[in-house]
């Protein structure tokens, strides 16, 4: 579609009249979310109270001190009403250049104001949420690392689901049997090669529509986990108990006020995940396979006329995407809980691939995407702990939130972003 | 399907057509079953090989080869068995018929009948269900939301029927069937809006609305929640006048007239599909998107339409389960029967009456896997892996021609879907 309209004078306005449209839906939504802050928080509270948000940790790794974060609630809560209100107004007068990223703005203003107006009169630990951030961010973040690959090859992945749940399980058989999670990662990672492998004979030699390829083998991950976890786990406990990577705080690194317990105070996992962003960022652009990769997936026929391997460099990003998408899900595992349960992933796997759409299929804004599912999960998991006076809304309702976004992030940003001209398109040779 | 493509003269165009209707007819037929066939091939496998005692057999296999395959085959004749048993049942009605021939009372029969009558119950919801995504096919949109648009269908129905006490069963019933129809409609209108105004794909919104839908019921169902029972996390029991009633007063046949319904919605979808001038602009949209544009259609109203239709056969999937059969809702209500209905949409060649036969198919071995995890200690799962592989089969039927050494016919096609994230 997008490489077709663009012909004619009227399909361009039309695309213009379109685009217009879409500014001004973005504008109103902004405008909607600073309302919201209005309603939802400020009205809520009075000068006096005071929000403290506590910024060194409680572990025995002790950064350089710094003060707590005390703020006026009232205060702080209308000048973000104030941001969010004045970036509703540019977006409906000029318009952001990069509208995905000022939504993102709009979403991390909106997760704040929620978790200030939580805290008045109280005090909580922000690093606690916000380490807790990082490492929910960090299997939605290799989903959308696994999309990122495939697409920019021109293969829809949306078997990532699937193969984070086989990894997942993987991972803790054999951690629980050998008593090594690395070996576990290790399974879990030929686990996600096979299942790539998989997706990429039926969508490349069988040329099966790759929806439903993915979502064929999404079905045969949640049937085989489940299967395996009745007929062995249950019955043997021993083989559901993995352990879990430790924690390790980088020296130096970790001693950073503020960031450093943040960042560098995680497990293995996540230093592989850090890892995966820079390696794949430098690769996509600065090198023969990043280049080709790309070619592949925006012309695939010029890509073959000039000599390349389509399908070559197709198979290869694809398996390296299931591999991917498994480390993310043996995280769920061996890297947070230690134990597998039935669909543990709970829709991380899309959750994740709206954090590559978000991202724009780059690896830096995936993972940047990523954090911003991350901290809404955290803000669910942690405020709970400030008890029903001052959080009211019952925590289903909190759970709602990373699907909500998602849900507006494919409804705002895609159509604004640009994906890879071939995404989703079978090649067939001439 | 390119039928225009036949120049030739008319005697000779009316053979070629027969024949190729008779090899449509083949591929319609044979590719599905030898589908259904190898899944359940690798099924047995899978079931054999997890098996301890059958594993325990093959390490032992130079010293006894015999043994080894018995083991395999007792391992599997066992569950496959207690499938059958359990789904169709058909010795026993063999049995209770000569019983009844020789003078005996037909109590014996109807405690026989048990097993099939259940598998036709188990089919119902599958039905709609698969019309659902059927729908969606015919439409070329995927929804994958059946799972949580029954269970809002489920809910608002079962609310509905609880909720209004003192009625007459000719208003209750149809108000809480109305309710389940309109509570699916809209929660499977919601992702057609997206689609339609935003461009968002529908595969993803609707994964998310599905867990949406789990945290809201979580919510409504956990104790003290707005519809759990008292210290229960479960729905109110619906009353009498809104239950769809069961046909039979045999202990364990749920066999109800919910049945009929589907067959009637599924007459219905035919109708609409096949002699309206909506159902042909729907198929027009689902087989060539362009053309479907060119020709004026408003694409995005009839993408809000057969998603919102879609969702409503989906809602009332979980209306009649809960109405019929299970009388309130719980967590995990749907149980997996949102995945079912893709499979067996693709069974069918998202056809109405394909859909029905591969319902009563998958009824059958949804409600035989039952019995197996009872008797044979089989994960009910093993269907799910099943219906994955049915699904990879129907997609790529090349895999099933080439095992089974058969021809490719001319003119087949695929559904296909992912075009784009934008629209």
């Amino acid at each position: 579609m997008t490489a077709t309209t663009a012909n004619t004078q009227s399909d361009s306005m039309m695309a213009l009249k379109k685009e217009r449209r879409r500014a001004i839906a973005f504008g109103v939504f902004f405008l909607l979310v600073a309302a919201a802050i209005l309603v939802l928080f400020v009205i809520n509270t009075d000068n006096e109270m005071m929000s403290t948000l506590k910024l060194n940790p409680t572990t025995r790794n002790k950064p350089i001190h710094v003060p707590d974060l005390v703020l006026p609630t009232q205060l702080t809560l209308i000048v973000l009403f104030i941001i969010t209100g004045a970036m509703g107004a540019y977006q409906l007068g000029k318009g952001f250049k990069n509208a995905a990223t000022a939504l993102g703005v709009v979403f991390l203003i909106f997760i704040a104001a929620f978790l200030v107006w939580a805290t008045r009169n109280k005090a909580i630990n922000l690093l606690g949420i916000l380490s807790f951030t990082v490492a929910a961010a960090t299997p939605i973040a290799f989903a959308g690392l696994s999309g990122v690959i495939c697409e920019r090859s021109g293969v829809i992945n949306i078997a990532i689901e699937g193969q984070m749940l086989v990894g997942a399980m993987i991972a803790v058989l054999v951690a629980s049997v050998t008593d090594s999670q690395w070996l576990g990662l290790g399974v879990a990672i030929i686990s996600g090669a096979v299942l790539g492998a998989l997706l990429a004979v039926l969508a490349i030699r069988f040329l099966v529509d790759q929806i439903i390829a993915g979502v064929a083998i999404n079905i045969f991950g949640l049937g085989i986990t489940s299967f395996i976890s009745q007929r062995y786990m249950q019955p043997n406990p021993e083989l559901n108990t993995g352990g879990v990577f430790p924690k390790i705080a980088i020296p130096l690194l970790s001693k950073i006020p503020v960031i450093g317990p943040i960042f560098f105070n995680q497990n293995a996992i996540v230093y592989i995940l850090f890892a995966t962003v820079i390696v794949m960022h430098f690769m996509l652009w600065y090198t023969r396979w990043g280049l080709r990769t790309q070619a592949v997936g925006e012309h695939p026929r010029a890509a073959d006329t000039l000599g390349i391997n389509v399908f070559r460099i197709r198979y290869i990003n694809v398996i390296i995407g299931g591999m991917i998408a498994s480390i993310g899900g043996a995280y769920l595992t061996i890297g947070s809980v230690g134990r597998f349960d039935e669909n543990i992933t709970a829709g991380k796997g899309f959750i994740g691939l709206a954090a590559m759409i978000f991202g724009q299929w780059t690896p830096l804004g995936t993972y940047g995407a990523s954090l911003i599912f991350g901290f809404s999960d955290a803000l669910q998991a942690k405020l709970q702990i400030l008890g029903k006076v001052q959080v009211p809304i019952p925590s289903e309702w909190l759970l709602i939130l990373p699907y909500l976004i998602t849900i507006i992030v494919l409804a705002g940003v895609v159509g604004r972003t640009v994906p890879p001209a071939a995404d989703g398109q079978p090649y067939v040779k001439e | 399907m390119d039928e225009s493509s036949v120049s030739a003269g008319a005697s000779e165009s009316s053979n070629v057509r027969s024949k190729k209707k008779s090899s449509n007819l083949t591929s319609a037929l044979v590719v599905p079953l030898l589908a259904v066939f190898t899944a359940l091939v690798i099924g047995a496998l899978l079931i054999a090989f997890t098996d301890p005692a059958v594993l325990t057999a093959w390490k032992n296999f130079f010293g006894d080869p015999m043994g080894a395959l018995t083991a395999t085959w007792n391992s599997i004749a066992v569950a496959y068995g207690a499938l059958l048993s359990g789904s169709l049942g058909l010795v026993e009605i063999w049995k209770a018929l000569g019983v009844w021939l020789h003078g005996g009372g037909t109590e014996a029969l109807s405690v026989a009948l048990v097993p099939l009558a259940e598998s036709l119950t188990t089919s119902v919801p599958f039905i709609f269900a698969g019309l659902a995504v059927a729908l969606g096919f015919q439409g070329g949109l995927f929804n994958i939301g059946v799972e949580g648009q029954l269970l809002v269908g489920a809910l608002s129905s079962v609310y509905v029927g609880y909720h209004f006490p003192g009625l007459p069963i000719y208003v209750h019933l149809p108000m809480a069937i109305m309710a389940g129809f309109i509570g699916g409609a809209i929660w499977g209108a919601i992702p057609g809006l997206l689609k339609a105004y935003t461009g968002g794909h529908e595969v993803i919104t609707t994964i998310m609305m599905n867990w949406i839908i789990i945290s809201i019921s979580a919510w409504l169902l956990k104790v003290g929640g707005p519809m759990s029972r008292g210290e229960l996390p479960i729905t109110p029991e619906v009353l009498p006048s809104a239950q769809i009633p069961q046909l039979f007063s045999t202990q364990g046949n749920r066999f109800h007239g919910g049945f009929f319904l589907a067959i009637v919605v599924a007459i219905l979808v035919y109708w609409l599909l096949y002699k309206s001038i909506k159902g042909f602009e729907i198929r027009m949209l689902g087989a060539n998107f362009k053309a479907a544009v060119y020709s004026g259609i408003n694409v995005k109203h009839l993408w809000v339409f057969v998603m919102a239709l879609s969702g409503a056969l989906a809602g009332l999937a979980g209306t009649v389960q809960a109405l019929a059969v299970d009388r309130w809702v719980g967590m995990g209500f749907s149980g997996g029967m949102g995945f079912d209905s893709i499979a067996l949409a693709l069974l069918g060649r998202s056809h109405p009456l394909g859909v029905v036969l591969a319902a009563l198919l998958f009824g059958t071995l949804r409600n035989g896997a039952t019995r197996m995890q009872s008797v044979a200690r089989i994960p009910i799962d093993i269907i799910t892996i099943v219906q994955a592989l049915v699904i990879v089969f129907i997609a790529a039927p090349e895999i099933i021609r080439w095992l089974y050494r058969l021809r490719q016919p001319e003119g087949e096609e695929t559904p296909v879907f992912s075009t784009n994230w934008g629209s």
